[in-house]
């Protein structure tokens, strides 16, 4: 027989629960610089990847559970691809794609068994920074429209701090990567080529803005 | 559109076909034939090995039964970084191949993380081909030719295709369309083992313009409106179009070497 639980009980307890999970995963940060828009991870996995591409200048990242995170960005990539296929590569946008994450994270929070422990960045690009867009979905569905930088994952509060003390819109990738290493990294540790994963939308470039920076191109850059 | 979630049982994969199929949107089969309907039909294209990789070329004329219907259409493309597809047979449909396949080849790199391989994508080409075969029947058949440098062998690498999917990789070169009966001759008097791009690159052209004389359906090089054959040569640094000037100064090259021959290009 079912005990009565009070509504507001229920979704403190479901929140808790997301937020636990997604507090266990490593954290990551996007950054809107003069080069584009740079997202570096945390992640010691060189093939299980936080950060990918969902279209020209759309990238997607995320932080919590693997399969979940992974899930929606596959989602995402097909939506993408059927609305480019649809109507025109032009019609296809990030504040779209970042509703329907929204929906369906906000469906899942409130209608199924357990929440998805994740949070969510989508990421678009555009040809000047003013222009460029980043929502922060998190696990109930609430979307963020952030603008310069945003952190996610667990202590995300400190390290947007630490990255809040230095950002400047104005950086090349290097500074954007150093910067960013360390906000992750914080004063006890100090992150090396392998620890990070990190992708850029690049400002201005052919089609497909996504790039990886990794191996030695990476490593140089943390010096 | 909302998101496309499915089942672990339907899921599509990274396959960009199935998932249309899945969701409404794949092309429907035809069910009469074509017989009546002038529909455009898109003709020849060569590609060609060369050291640095393939070169692919295609004339810019469509025709529809006697009439030209258009005579800029483009039948070279790239079908991604590496590799690219020229096509002939019926316009319409092949551009609707042409784009699905390039999305396809873009769709699986980005779900899987990883682009496939150059045989890989010569067979997604070929069941796509072997898939529009009851169109073909009804008279809308597209002869794609594929070709691509490929990364993990160092080479560049071409396949010729017939109606039925059917995939033959060629070791010097390939033709498709109306006009591929003397394209193929002219090349395979011209065509060198181990020659450079440019060397491939005139050859390719000479040998559109030799078509474009003795095939209706073949365009030459059209100098009063600037409509020149789409030309790319595919190499290790990818799909890179051969710029219209580059292509009309060898034309007007060409055009100048047989007026000097007197002017009688028999």
């Amino acid at each position: 027989m079912p005990f009565y639980v009070a509504p507001e009980q229920l979704m403190k307890d479901r929140a808790d629960f997301a937020r636990k999970g997604i507090a266990r995963g490593r954290a990551l940060t996007a950054l809107s610089i003069q080069d584009g828009i740079l997202i570096c991870a945390e992640n010691r996995s060189n093939s299980l990847r936080k950060v990918s591409e969902i279209y020209d200048r759309i990238a997607f990242a995320g932080v919590g559970r693997y399969n979940e995170f992974d899930q929606l960005r596959i989602a995402g990539v097909r939506h993408a691809d059927l609305k480019g296929y649809t109507y025109s590569r032009e019609d296809v946008d990030a504040r779209s794609l970042a509703n329907q994450y929204a929906q369906l994270l906000g469906q899942t929070f409130t209608h199924e068994m357990k929440p998805m422990e994740v949070e969510i960045l989508v990421a678009e690009v555009a040809m000047e920074s003013s222009g460029d867009q980043m929502f922060h979905v998190l696990y109930d569905g609430t979307v963020n429209d952030e603008s310069g930088y945003t952190v996610l994952g667990g202590e995300a509060d400190s390290i947007a701090e630490r990255l809040g003390q230095s950002y400047d819109g104005g950086w090349a990738v290097g500074d954007g990567v150093r910067a960013a290493s360390a906000a992750l990294s914080g004063q006890e540790r100090t992150f090396e080529a392998d620890d990070l994963e990190v992708a850029i939308l690049v400002r201005e470039t052919g089609r497909r803005a996504f790039q990886r920076i990794e191996g030695e191109e990476l490593a140089e850059m943390l010096g | 559109m909302t998101l496309p979630l499915f089942e672990a049982g339907g899921d599509p994969g990274p396959n960009f076909a199935a998932l249309l199929r899945s969701s409404g949107l794949a092309p429907p089969v035809p069910d009469a034939p074509a017989t009546d309907l002038m529909i455009s039909h898109a003709t020849t294209v060569v590609a060609i090995r060369c050291q640095q990789g393939v070169v692919m070329a295609g004339d810019r004329r469509a025709t529809a039964g006697h009439l030209i219907s258009h005579r800029s259409i483009e039948k070279v493309f790239p079908a991604d970084r590496y590799s690219g597809v020229a096509i002939a047979g019926a316009a319409g449909p092949a551009m609707e191949m042409v784009r699905l396949f390039q999305l396809q080849l873009e769709h699986y790199e980005k779900v899987e993380g990883k682009a496939l391989s150059l045989d890989g994508k010569a067979n997604q080409l070929g069941m796509m081909v072997r898939n529009n075969l009851p169109a073909a029947m009804q008279g809308f058949a597209v002869v794609p030719l594929f070709a691509g440098y490929d990364t993990s062998r160092g080479v560049g690498r071409l396949f010729q295709y017939d109606v039925t999917g059917g995939r033959y990789e060629e070791r010097e070169y390939a033709v498709g369309g109306s006009g591929s009966l003397h394209a193929g001759t002219v090349i395979k008097l011209g065509y060198r083992s181990g020659a450079d791009a440019d060397e491939m690159i005139d050859l390719a052209v000479s040998a559109l313009f030799r078509t474009a004389e003795e095939d209706a359906a073949t365009g030459g090089p059209d100098l009063v409106r600037g409509i020149y054959p789409v030309v790319a040569v595919i190499g290790a640094d990818g799909f890179e179009r051969v710029v219209d000037t580059d292509v009309e100064s060898r034309f007007r090259n060409l055009l100048a070497s047989l007026e000097n021959r007197g002017g009688d290009s028999q």
